[in-house]
């Protein structure tokens, strides 16, 4: 049996260690966290204002997606929405006559993450949005303010405290959640990125406690940070004992 | 004006392809769609079933016996236990559940080499731990996650608890045992009651991922249908609607165990 190389070795960078693949694969994992968050927060947005404002066609479409999405485990949803819509794309750009297209396993992991995180901001952004007493809304409105202008200087300022928590835990899961895309084959991101260290040296208590470790940092830093913004935000409230 | 007809003509453009996309899914149903892989398979998915079924079941009993513990001694034990109980919830709730299974699975698997150098008689003495199925570690894996989440809910539930009421008990000199399990965990207990179908649900969820350690579950089970059928959509399909009525069962399941305890409001 050949020697194992040290611990400081082997997390090291350069060509000894897998300091340097770790690293890109937090990055990897941090975008696409980011972008899967933000896309959710989008769909959300759209998603709330459809359940309060919109016909009842559109909060039939909307509860149905809320429905079926957190009913369904992520993984298997990522794995159907991965395929399903990779086979749809190409079928499309075929018919189309482009040619087959070769998915982008990134921007895939992205989009699906996006969709699935969607419907819980959908029902975050919804509750708060409806916490807001009906007074304040009201009165923006008395004052003439166009919808645009109401949602800048009432809803949203107004709406934000209450939802902070909400968002919060779901940039904590959506970090976590990308970790799902290592079982897909989506990217090399942390958890493949350790995967693929461990399987290669068989040292797999060292690789799967470093990335704990790193997913742990990531929590951890974030809940410091998303507590001083809610603090921020919450600046102008009563305090509550 | 030119809003609402912006406004329209989004709606008109969203509704359209959600309607191309029903009759696409309705169409691929009905004409492309192949279920003959489905009949000789069902035995198949039946044991898959219920090995999901046991994993959630046994991992949600040990996790929550688990949390009790955990919860407690962050609301009245000394220092050490509250803190490492604190850090054991920080750290399950911190990381992927997938990397967690892969370090149980993995990473204690290739402790053993290491344990039969300094300790010879292991690999007789202990040769069911070695030869143990993927499904206890991932049972493990599975109770310690449920327990890190509940037990964070557990602590919040026994500060929950209106402070009368234990005082109360203490007054009739109760010993502490007794206040616990008489008041103190039975109201603890009733208070968590309205979260625990969401925690379940939760728990039903994350499953799947014994798969990731080679545990033949549903999804386990489905993998192998895939590879072996080469269709991909109709076992997900198949195995998205059993989630679905899973969750459903657990939420309806708890709802009917919430209304016959009483509580008072």
């Amino acid at each position: 049996m050949a020697t194992k190389p040290g611990l400081p070795e082997i997390l090291s960078f350069g060509d000894t260690g897998y300091g340097d693949e770790l690293l890109s694969g937090l990055a990897l994992t941090l975008f696409i966290a980011v972008m899967a968050y933000a896309l959710g927060l989008l769909i959300g947005m759209i998603g709330a204002m459809g359940k309060i404002h919109g016909s009842p066609l559109t909060q039939r479409i909307l509860l149905g997606y809320t429905t079926l999405v957190r009913a369904v485990p992520e993984l298997v949803l990522i794995l159907i929405l991965y395929f399903a819509g990779s086979t749809a794309l190409s079928a499309l750009f075929e018919a189309l006559g482009f040619g087959a297209v070769a998915i982008n396993g990134i921007a895939a992991s992205i989009v699906v993450l996006g969709f699935v995180q969607g419907a819980y901001h959908t029902e975050v952004l919804r509750g708060a949005i409806q916490a807001i007493p009906i007074g304040q809304l009201e009165a923006a409105r008395a004052y003439g303010m166009s919808p645009i202008l109401e949602f800048r200087r009432v809803t949203l300022p107004a709406m934000l405290p209450l939802a902070i928590p909400g968002l919060s835990n779901l940039w904590l899961i959506v970090t976590k959640d990308t970790a799902l895309i290592a079982v897909v084959g989506g990217g090399v991101e942390l958890a493949k990125t350790a995967q693929q260290a461990a399987g290669n040296t068989k040292m797999y208590m060292t690789f799967f406690l470093t990335a704990g470790a790193i997913y742990l940092t990531i929590t951890l830093l974030s809940q410091q940070v998303l507590s001083r913004f809610e603090r921020h935000l919450r600046r102008g409230q009563r305090l509550q004992t | 004006m030119t809003l609402h007809v912006i406004k329209l003509v989004i709606k008109t453009i969203i509704l359209a392809v959600l309607a191309a996309m029903a009759l696409g899914i309705l169409y691929w149903l009905v004409f492309a769609s192949d279920w003959s892989w489905l009949p000789k398979n069902l035995p198949l998915l039946a044991k898959g079933l219920w090995l999901t079924i046991l994993l959630l079941v046994l991992s949600v009993i040990i996790g929550f016996l688990l949390a009790v513990p955990i919860g407690l001694v962050q609301v009245t034990g000394p220092w050490w236990l509250a803190a490492s109980a604190r850090w054991f919830c920080t750290v399950i709730r911190g990381t992927p559940l997938l990397v967690q299974i892969w370090l149980i699975y993995y990473g204690v698997g290739s402790l053993f080499p290491q344990i039969g150098l300094v300790y010879p008689g292991f690999k007789e003495n202990f040769i069911w731990l070695i030869r143990l199925d993927a499904f206890w570690y991932a049972l493990l894996a599975f109770s310690l996650s449920f327990a890190g989440y509940e037990g964070e809910i557990m602590r919040g539930a026994f500060l929950g608890v209106p402070r009368g009421e234990l005082e109360a008990a203490r007054a009739f000199g109760m010993s502490p045992w007794k206040v616990l399990s008489r008041v103190w965990l039975p109201r603890a207990v009733r208070l968590v009651l309205p979260t625990l179908a969401g925690e379940v649900v939760l728990q039903l969820k994350s499953t799947p991922l014994a798969f990731a350690v080679t545990v033949m579950d549903l999804m386990g089970v489905t993998y192998k249908i895939r590879q072996d059928t080469f269709r991909t959509f109709e076992p997900l399909m198949l195995l998205a609607v059993i989630y679905m009525c899973l969750t459903f069962l657990i939420v309806w399941g708890f709802s009917f165990v919430e209304k016959m305890v009483p509580q008072k409001r």
